[in-house]
């Protein structure tokens, strides 16, 4: 599968990532060559086999719904680029009336 | 010998004999990493007050007359993914570039706890993502066996400075080889866990069905001693399996007489350098000699192993990565007008070139129309891939394989080829996919005299078996004891065993073959560990 620049346009929105020009054609070009090595894949039938997502077989780990203390707020927010009260500040969201 | 070219377990018991108190210990680290770490750069961060502030209190402790712990005074290097309280951690990432963690991943706490000393955090590739450390946001970490070459990755900055005695010993992660690779890559012992046994809570997540945590140390027995530490269910992390407690220092017997050692013929294929071909050879003689029985093994899906873990990776990888939007912690673009805009230009000035094509690799299969077709595929390989290594392991006690196609190579030298690149994980990516226990330990010299490890793989949950043949092997041979020559190589030059800059004198046997024969003990001659 050949990735186009406009491939690479429609992930990098997904990603949120921003790549200029010159970016876009070696991320085609580099995407285009990995994907084609892992084609390799095709090879083989895999028709009755069930897919493996973890090595190991657990299901539904829980835990008692016990009360206890968290992270402490202002330990949580000390990393914060930039904050507001107890909340992080972000740019605006929503697109103003 | 000097306290910072001791093992842990050397060290510890001085230490517990009082013979050197703690904050000796650490001074002596701190000084030798100032002495070498300008050349090898294996540090991002020096905890140096914080370690020294645990030393005195360590040596308060044993003042009192309270029992010496496993890992006693023993002075640790941390890679840069497991969150340390109070202690810059950055996956060397300029996006995470001043974050500091408000609590300490399991594993640091479990180092802590035996009495460990953590002295700083280490290099590695940014996010994990790479086998040479170049990946580096910050810079690349030298090998000490040669600084022109690199220490492999992405744990390279862990590996370099055990190598270099920069710390006695040190945890790496491993995804694809992250730990094996560089340990081999450097000449010491690196051990890949089943997947599940040790936690990952407060480390930074890559991969997370591949992602494990493994000791990095300059014998077998020190990662015994520090698997033993950090081994063990955590209920904060999900994929942590409950077992038993297991003395993996009990199981380590130098005796392999009789055991059932597979080599599995897809490992010694095409693309091997003719060196770690040479050196892997000899080894295999080695264990021959000492009684065991090598057979040979098929494990057919070899091949498909890259192609395999190079979409479940990335995949697991954007879908982690998407977490870094510039919002709760690390960098942030300044004066973005909305959020999208903010998040999409901290993401493209954060991450490196690196990081940011296994983004959109991992974005690509998993997106609409494409998932079935890269990410279900490879999933279901994924379980060919493990049924290969069940049926290979039923009739062998273990299996052995080189750890890497080549010794350590060159700056530059596979940064503008991603699949050349990733073909130096080749042997390793398996075991991660399987999620079954791997170590690579010193075998040799390649290449230049540069060293090869020999990978040992076992069933899940038999670390025991592995470390059982790796410290076998590890007795029978002088190679674990070589050291790199580095720092003041003056009259009192520190360098133990043999160093490679030596030529044929490298392996005490003068004959200077290519690959390098393996340093035999004579027979009956006594283990001295």
């Amino acid at each position: 599968m050949k990735i186009t620049i406009a491939d690479v346009d429609h992930v990098a929105m997904l990603a949120r990532l921003r790549f200029d020009e010159d970016e876009k054609a070696g991320m085609a070009e580099q995407l285009s060559r990995i994907v084609e090595y892992v084609e390799k894949l095709n090879e083989l039938d895999t028709g009755d086999v069930s897919p493996m997502a973890h090595a190991v077989p657990l299901r539904n780990v829980l835990r008692d719904d016990e009360v206890r203390a968290s992270l402490d707020p202002e330990e949580a927010l000390r990393n914060a680029p930039d904050r507001e009260g107890d909340f992080f500040r972000v740019p605006r969201i929503l697109e103003s009336e | 010998m000097r306290l910072y070219e001791l093992t842990a377990h050397e060290l510890k018991e001085k230490i517990e004999r009082r013979e050197v108190r703690v904050e000796e210990a650490v001074r002596a680290l701190l000084d030798r990493i100032a002495e070498v770490d300008e050349a090898v750069r294996a540090y991002v961060t020096l905890a140096r007050e914080q370690a020294l502030a645990k030393a005195r209190a360590a040596d308060e402790r044993l003042a009192r007359g309270e029992p010496a712990r496993p890992l006693e005074g023993v002075p640790v290097a941390i890679k840069d993914n497991m969150c340390t309280r109070g202690i810059e951690t950055t996956c060397s990432s300029k996006i995470l570039k001043g974050f500091v963690p408000p609590y300490d991943a399991t594993v640091v706490e479990l180092l802590e706890r035996a009495g460990a000393i953590i002295i700083g955090k280490t290099n590695m590739d940014e996010f994990a993502m790479g086998s040479s450390t170049e990946n580096s946001g910050f810079f690349p970490t030298r090998n000490p066996w040669d600084l022109e070459r690199v220490p492999g990755g992405s744990s390279g900055g862990s590996a370099a400075a055990v190598a270099a005695d920069e710390a006695v010993a040190a945890l790496g992660s491993d995804t694809g080889g992250s730990v094996r690779q560089p340990a081999a890559l450097c000449g010491v012992v690196g051990l890949k866990p089943t997947y599940g046994l040790v936690s990952r809570y407060g480390l930074i997540a890559f991969a997370s069905s591949l992602d494990q945590i493994g000791p990095i140390t300059k014998d077998v027995r020190d990662c015994a001693l520090v698997l033993g530490v950090i081994a063990g269910h955590d209920p904060r992390d999900s994929t942590s399996v409950p077992r038993k407690r297991c003395d993996y220092l009990k199981g380590l017997v130098p005796d392999v007489r009789g055991m059932r050692i597979g080599v599995p013929k897809e490992y010694f294929g095409e693309g091997m350098a003719p060196g770690v071909r040479a050196a892997v050879g000899a080894a295999l003689k080695t264990l021959q000699d000492m009684g065991a029985i090598l057979a040979d093994v098929s494990l057919p899906h070899s091949e498909y192993a890259l192609a395999t873990y190079y979409i479940v990776a990335p995949a697991e990888a954007s879908s982690n990565l998407a977490r870094y939007d510039g919002v709760r912690y690390g960098h942030r673009a300044p004066g973005c007008p909305d959020s999208v805009t903010m998040m999409t230009q901290t993401r493209s000035e954060g991450f490196g070139a690196e990081v940011k094509r296994r983004i959109m690799l991992g974005t690509y299969t998993l997106s609409a129309g494409y998932y079935e077709a890269y990410y279900l595929k490879a999933l279901k390989v994924r379980t060919l891939i493990t049924r290969d290594f069940d049926r290979a392991l039923e009739k062998c006690d273990c299996l052995v394989s080189p750890t890497s196609p080549t010794v350590a190579f060159r700056f530059g030298e596979k940064m503008n080829d991603p699949l050349a690149m990733y073909l130096s994980d080749i042997y390793t990516v398996t075991a991660n996919l399987a999620g079954i226990p791997a170590v690579s330990i010193p075998c040799g010299f390649g290449e230049d005299r540069m060293p090869v490890g020999l990978q040992i793989l076992g069933r899940h949950y038999d670390e025991a078996t592995v470390l059982r043949v790796a410290y076998a092997f590890e007795q029978a041979t002088d190679f674990h004891k070589a050291k790199p020559v580095l720092g003041g190589a003056g009259a009192d030059g520190a360098v133990v065993g043999v160093a490679p800059a030596c030529g044929a004198a490298a392996t005490g046997d003068g004959s200077g073959e290519a690959g390098g024969g393996p340093t035999r003990k004579p027979a009956g001659g006594e283990a001295d560990a």
